[in-house]
C-alpha cells in the first residue's frame, strides 16, 4: 500500500524503547481524567485527550485508552485512599457526549510488541483490582455510572465497580466485542468478572460476548450485566443518590485528614534506579537487576500521631511507593533484564518496631490500614510478575516479619550461613524473624498467605511455624523449617548464587515466565488467580496466533476495512 | 376480540403477505404502535382529507396513486422494487457472487445496525415537522408537508419491515424500540444528532427537505448498492419517493428566493423585512445551518465500520456499479484536508478504504451545489447582484476533522474568539428565527399564498395551484 498507516509505522516507535515510561502522575496533570471531589463522594470523569496517547502513531478516539490514561487512573485511586480519606464512594463516568469509554485503544494494540501488550493488560489488571480492594478493605464503593456506550475494556472497568448504572436513552449499551471484532479476548477480566462476579449465566455470556453491539436496556438488567437502568433527565441524580447510599455504608473514619503523596525522589541513570530508601542497579551483560530496600536507622516512632505527621516520608508507606514504581519501570522499561535479585539491608528488629505500629492499628487507624493493604497489592505485583525472582538473605539483611515476605514473594531464597563475604572475623549472622505479619496480612491473590502457599497442605508445619514467630532463626533452622531453597556457607556462597543467576539467565524466558507463574499458585482458584492466570494463557496464546496478530489477523486487520483471514483448525 | 386485519387491503405490498404468518403477527403488534406513536407524534393539525400519493405497486406503468385521504387512513405499504434474479454483488471481498437473500449470520449485527440507524431517521422527520402545518403558507405547501410525512412514515414502515421479516425477535424488539424514541427527547432522542433539532418555521422545512433529506438520498443510495437484495431493492424504492422530498426542498428554497427577489426590485432595497419578505442574508444564514448539520450526518471523513462495511458488501459507494475502478478499495488513497492547530489546512493521504464517508460527502456536496446554482440564477434574472454560497465543509461542524476547529464559512481556520464574534454573521441569530416566524401565519384560503413565498410554476398531478388540496377539519 502507498499510504503508511498508523497500523504500519508502530510498532517501530518500540513503546518504551526510547523514551522511559514514568508513572508519576498527579491530578493537576491529567491529561485524560477529571478527579472531582464533593465531599464524600469524589467524581472520576474519563475524558480523553485523543491526541495525547502516550506514544505516536495513534489518537485515542472515543474515550479509548493507553497506558497513559490508565497511569492517571492508577495515580487516582492510590490519592483518593490516601490522600481523601473522606471520600466514602467513588463515581467512575465519561465527560464525553455519549460515549462512556470504548476500552483499550486498537491501534495501540495493533502496533505494540507483544511484551507491551501483556504488561499493558497486566497493569490495567492490577488498577481494576485494586478498585477492587479499595471497595472491599478501604470503605471506598466505587460506581461506574455508564453514561453512553461502553465496550470492551470500558465495560471491564465499569465490571471493576461495586454497582453499574447505565443509561437507559434507547441506545446506550454494554458490549464486549473483542471476540467478534478483534479476534482476542476481553483481557482485563471481563469473561471471569461475568460469571464470576456478577453471575450471568454461561450461556448468555456466551452470547454476550459474540455480539458487537452488546446488550442494551431490560435485556443488560435482566442478565445482570448492569444494575440499573437510569433514564438520561434523572441520571445525575440518581447517580449521586446511589453513590450517598454507598458512602453511608463506608468504614471510613469521620474527620480523618489525608496524607499528601509527595512526589518521589528518584534518580535514574543507565545502570541503576536509587530511591530514598530502594535501590536498583542493572547489570545488562547477565540480564540482571539487584534491588536492595534499607530499613532506616531511626527508629518507628512511638503511636500513631508521628506517623500521620510524617505522612508520605513514613518510612513503610515510603518504602512501598518506591517500591511499587520500581516494579512497574523495571516491568515497562526493562524487558530483557530478567532476573531480579532482591535483599534487604538493616535492622531486623527496627524494621519489626515499624510493622508492630502498622499491625497494633490496623483495625483503628485508616492511615495503618491503608499502608498495609498498599504493601499487600505491591507484593501480589510480584506474584504477577514475569521475571526469575531470587531472593538473598545475608549477615546485615532484615528479613523479618513483612520485610520477609518479599522473599517469600521470589521464586528461590538463599540465606548465606556464615560471616559477611567481606568481613570472614565478623560474627554478624544473616537470620530470619517470622511474625503474625506473615500468616495473614499480606494474602496474595489467592487467598492464601504466602506461607499457607508455600506449605499446602502442611497444617502441623504451619502451626510449628507460628510457634516460632518472633524468634530469631539461624540460617541452619531456616533451611531446617523450610524458608529458604538452600543455605550455603560463606565458602560456596558466591558460587551458588553465579551458578543460580547464570543457570537462570541461559533458560527459555518464554519458559521461566510460564513455569514460575504455574508454581507460585500453589492452592485454590480465585477470581483475581483466573484472571492473571488466563490472561496469561489464553490471550497471550491469542495474540501470538496469526488469526489475531498475522497480518492477515484480526487484531492487525482491525481498522482497515478489509476482514480477517482465519485458519479454520481449532487448537 | 381482536379483528382480523386484511393485510392486502389495508397494507397495500408486493411482499405477499397474505401468505407470511411471520410477518402478518410480527405487524399485527406493530401496526396499533404505529397508528398510537402517528396520533401521537405527527402532524398536529386535524384534517378531514388531503390530496395524496399513495404507493400502490411498483411497475412501470404507474407505480401510485393519487386522491384525497384522511392521514390516518393512508395505507402505508410495502414496497421493494423488483427482483433482478441475476443481480451480482458489486464490490467487497463478495464481489461476483450472487446477492443474498438471507441476511448471512456473520453481518446480522451490522445490518441490523444500519437498518436501524436508517429506520431512526424516518419518523424522526416526522416529529421535527409536527407543528408545521398550523402555519403553512398555502393549501399546496400543507399538502406537501402531509406528502412528505406520510412517506416519511412509509420508510419507517420499509425498515420495519426488514426487521421483522429478516431479523427475528431482536428485529422486533428494535422495531418497537424506533417508536420509543422520539425526536428532541431529553431520555430517548433520536439516534443522529440533526433529527433531534426542530424544524422551526417553514424556511427551515424547505432547508430542511433540500439539505438534509438529501443526505438521507445518498445514504440510501449507498444501501441500494448493498449485496443483503431485500435492503437493496427497498431503497432502491424509497429513493423514488425520495425525490419529492428533495422537489419540495429545492422549489421551496426557489419560491421563497423568488418571493424575496420580487420585493427587492418592487420596493428597490435588499431590506424587505418590512415588507414581508425575508431577506437574502437570512436565506444565506439558514443555508450555512442546514448545510453544515446535514454534513455532519455522513460521519468522520474517516471510518472503520464504512470500510468494514464496504468490504463485507453491506453499503456501496453511490453509484457503484457505474464507477470504474476495482471495486475493492484496497489499494487505493485519497487526500483529505485537515485544519492544523497553526490554522492552515493540510492535505494527507489515506487509504481509499477508510475514506468513504468522505466519498459519499463529495458527492453530495456537488450535488448541493447545483440547487446554490439554481438560486444564484433566479437573483441574476432579477438583476440582483447578491449570490448565495455552500459554506466550506469546516464550517459549523461536530463530527469529523473540523470538529473542534472554529472554520469560517469561506474556510478560514480562526480562534475562538473571532468566531463567535462572526457567529451572528453566520448563522441564524435569535432575532433572525423570531423574524421568520413571525412571517409564519396559515394561509388556508384555496389560491392564496403568504407574503413570503411565490407561489409554485405548477400543482400536484397535474391539478392547478388554487386546487383544495386540503380539507381542513
Amino acid at each position: 500500500m502507498a499510504v503508511a498507516t498508523d497500523r504500519e509505522t508502530a510498532p517501530e516507535v518500540r513503546p518504551g524503547g526510547a523514551a522511559q515510561v514514568s508513572f508519576d502522575a498527579h491530578p493537576d496533570g491529567y491529561r485524560h481524567w477529571r478527579l472531582r471531589l464533593d465531599g464524600e463522594i469524589a467524581w472520576l470523569v474519563l475524558d480523553v485527550d485523543e491526541a495525547a496517547g502516550l506514544v505516536p502513531g495513534y489518537e485515542l478516539k472515543l474515550n479509548s485508552y493507553d497506558l497513559g490514561v490508565d497511569i492517571e487512573l492508577y495515580d487516582a485511586t492510590q490519592r483518593l485512599r490516601f490522600e481523601h480519606p473522606e471520600v466514602c464512594a467513588v463515581v467512575v463516568t465519561s465527560g464525553k457526549d455519549r460515549v462512556f469509554c470504548a476500552g483499550a485503544n486498537i491501534r495501540m494494540l495493533a502496533g505494540s510488541p507483544h511484551e507491551w501488550k501483556v504488561n499493558f493488560c497486566k497493569f490495567t489488571n492490577e488498577t481494576r483490582n485494586a478498585i477492587e480492594d479499595a471497595t472491599a478493605h478501604s470503605g471506598q464503593t466505587y460506581l461506574a455510572a455508564v453514561n453512553g456506550s461502553c465496550a470492551g475494556g470500558g465495560y471491564e472497568l465499569a465490571l471493576a465497580c461495586e454497582r453499574i448504572l447505565l443509561v437507559d436513552d434507547n441506545s446506550s449499551a454494554v458490549a464486549l466485542p473483542e471476540v467478534p471484532l478483534l479476534g482476542v479476548l476481553p483481557g482485563t477480566g471481563g469473561l471471569t468478572r461475568v460469571v464470576d462476579k456478577r453471575r450471568v449465566r454461561r450461556d448468555r455470556a456466551d452470547v454476550f460476548a459474540t455480539r458487537p453491539d452488546g446488550i442494551r436496556g431490560r435485556t443488560a438488567v435482566q442478565w445482570r450485566l448492569v444494575d440499573e437502568l437510569v433514564p438520561p433527565r434523572r441520571f445525575h441524580e440518581v447517580v449521586r443518590q446511589r453513590a450517598v447510599e454507598a458512602a453511608a455504608n463506608s468504614s471510613r473514619p469521620a474527620g480523618a485528614t489525608g496524607i499528601e503523596l509527595t512526589p518521589l525522589r528518584r534518580a535514574v541513570t543507565e545502570h541503576a534506579i536509587s530511591y530514598d530508601h530502594v535501590a536498583a542497579e542493572f547489570d545488562r551483560a547477565r540480564g540482571l537487576v539487584t534491588i536492595t530496600v534499607r530499613v532506616p536507622d531511626e527508629p518507628a516512632p512511638s503511636g500513631p500521631d508521628a506517623m500521620h505527621a510524617r505522612g508520605a516520608a513514613f518510612w513503610p508507606l515510603a518504602m512501598t511507593r518506591e517500591l511499587d514504581d520500581l516494579i512497574l519501570r523495571l516491568r515497562t522499561n526493562e524487558p530483557a533484564l530478567g532476573t531480579w535479585v532482591i535483599r534487604t539491608v538493616g535492622d531486623p528488629d527496627t524494621a519489626l518496631g515499624y510493622e508492630k505500629l502498622l499491625t497494633d492499628r490496623a483495625g483503628t487507624d485508616w492511615l495503618a490500614s491503608e499502608i498495609l493493604h498498599y504493601y499487600k497489592r505491591t507484593l501480589k505485583r510480584l506474584d504477577v510478575t514475569s521475571r526469575s525472582l531470587v531472593a538473598l538473605i545475608e549477615p546485615g539483611s532484615a528479613a523479618a516479619g513483612m520485610l520477609f515476605e518479599l522473599a517469600l514473594a521470589c521464586d528461590r531464597q538463599y540465606i548465606l550461613d556464615g560471616p559477611p563475604i567481606d568481613d570472614e572475623d565478623s560474627d554478624e549472622r544473616a537470620s530470619i524473624t517470622l511474625s503474625e505479619a506473615n500468616f495473614g496480612a499480606f494474602p496474595m491473590g489467592n487467598g492464601l498467605s504466602r506461607l499457607a502457599c508455600r506449605f499446602s497442605g502442611e497444617d502441623e508445619h504451619l502451626a510449628w511455624l507460628r510457634g516460632e514467630v518472633g524468634r530469631t532463626l539461624t540460617p541452619a533452622e531456616a533451611n531446617e523449617l523450610g524458608l529458604v531453597t538452600d543455605a550455603p556457607d560463606d565458602i560456596d556462597w558466591e558460587d551458588e548464587i553465579r551458578l543460580v543467576v547464570e543457570g537462570r539467565a541461559a533458560l527459555s524466558p518464554d519458559a521461566l515466565s510460564g513455569m514460575e507463574a504455574n508454581l507460585r499458585f500453589v492452592g485454590p482458584e480465585t477470581m483475581e488467580t483466573k484472571i492473571f492466570g488466563r490472561l496469561s494463557a489464553w490471550q497471550n496464546w491469542i495474540f501470538n496466533r496469526p488469526n489475531a496478530a498475522g497480518p492477515d489477523g484480526a487484531l492487525r486487520r482491525y481498522g482497515t476495512g478489509q476482514k480477517a483471514v482465519f485458519d479454520r483448525k481449532r487448537v | 376480540m381482536p379483528t382480523a386485519i386484511n393485510y392486502q387491503d389495508k397494507i397495500p405490498n408486493n411482499v405477499d403477505l397474505s401468505g407470511d404468518r411471520r410477518l402478518q403477527r410480527a405487524l399485527e403488534g406493530w401496526q396499533p404502535r404505529f397508528m398510537n406513536w402517528w396520533a401521537e407524534m405527527g402532524p398536529a393539525l386535524q384534517t378531514q382529507d388531503v390530496y395524496l400519493r399513495t404507493a400502490v405497486s411498483v411497475g412501470r406503468d404507474g407505480w401510485a396513486h393519487f386522491g384525497h385521504v384522511a392521514p390516518e387512513e393512508y395505507r402505508w405499504g410495502i414496497f421493494l422494487a423488483e427482483r433482478d434474479p441475476d443481480r451480482r454483488i458489486a464490490f467487497g471481498e463478495h464481489q461476483g457472487e450472487p446477492v443474498w437473500q438471507q441476511v448471512p449470520g456473520e453481518y446480522r449485527a451490522d445490518l441490523q445496525r444500519l437498518i436501524v440507524v436508517q429506520g431512526d431517521t424516518e419518523p424522526a422527520s416526522v416529529e421535527q415537522q409536527r407543528l408545521l402545518g398550523l402555519t403553512a403558507p398555502s393549501l399546496y405547501d400543507l399538502r406537501n408537508l402531509f406528502q412528505v410525512n406520510v412517506e416519511e412514515g412509509r420508510h419507517l414502515w420499509a425498515m420495519v419491515y426488514l426487521l421483522h421479516a429478516y431479523f427475528g425477535r431482536e428485529g422486533r424488539e428494535e422495531a418497537e424500540a424506533l417508536l420509543h424514541r422520539n425526536s428532541g427527547s431529553p431520555d430517548s432522542p433520536r439516534i443522529l444528532g440533526a433529527f433531534n433539532e426542530e424544524t422551526a418555521d417553514w424556511l427551515a422545512f424547505y432547508m430542511f427537505t433540500y439539505f438534509t433529506d438529501r443526505d438521507g438520498k445518498y445514504q440510501l443510495g449507498t444501501l441500494k448498492e448493498s449485496a443483503f437484495d431485500p435492503l437493496s431493492r427497498t431503497c432502491e424504492f424509497m429513493l423514488k419517493e425520495e425525490a419529492h422530498h428533495m422537489f419540495v426542498g429545492t422549489t421551496g428554497v426557489d419560491r421563497v428566493v423568488r418571493r424575496s427577489a420580487e420585493l427587492i426590485r418592487e420596493h428597490d432595497t435588499l431590506d424587505i423585512g418590512p415588507h414581508g419578505g425575508i431577506p437574502l442574508e437570512i436565506i444565506q444564514k439558514y443555508l450555512n445551518f442546514h448545510y453544515s448539520v446535514s454534513l455532519d450526518l455522513f460521519g468522520s471523513e474517516t471510518s472503520t465500520n464504512a470500510a468494514n462495511y464496504y468490504t463485507a458488501g453491506l453499503k456501496g459507494r453511490w453509484q457503484e456499479t457505474r464507477r470504474k475502478d476495482d471495486h475493492r478499495l484496497t489499494e487505493d488513497s485519497v487526500l483529505l484536508d485537515k485544519p492544523t492547530a497553526e490554522g492552515t489546512w493540510q492535505q494527507e493521504e489515506l487509504p481509499a478504504l477508510l475514506a468513504l464517508n468522505l466519498d459519499l460527502r463529495q458527492e453530495y456536496i456537488a450535488d448541493c451545489a447545483s440547487g446554490v446554482k439554481r438560486w444564484n440564477k433566479i437573483l441574476a434574472e432579477h438583476g440582483i447582484d447578491f449570490r448565495f454560497a455552500l459554506p466550506h465543509p469546516g464550517f459549523n461542524r461536530r463530527v469529523g476533522v473540523g470538529a473542534g476547529f472554529h472554520v469560517t464559512p469561506d474556510g478560514t481556520i480562526v480562534d475562538e474568539r473571532t468566531w463567535e464574534a462572526g457567529r451572528s454573521h453566520w448563522l441564524p441569530t435569535s432575532e433572525d428565527l423570531t423574524f421568520v416566524r413571525s412571517l409564519m401565519h396559515p394561509v388556508y384560503e384555496r389560491g392564496k399564498i403568504a407574503s413570503w413565498v411565490a407561489p409554485p410554476r405548477n400543482g400536484i398531478n397535474g391539478k392547478p395551484f388554487d386546487y383544495q388540496y386540503v380539507h381542513l377539519a
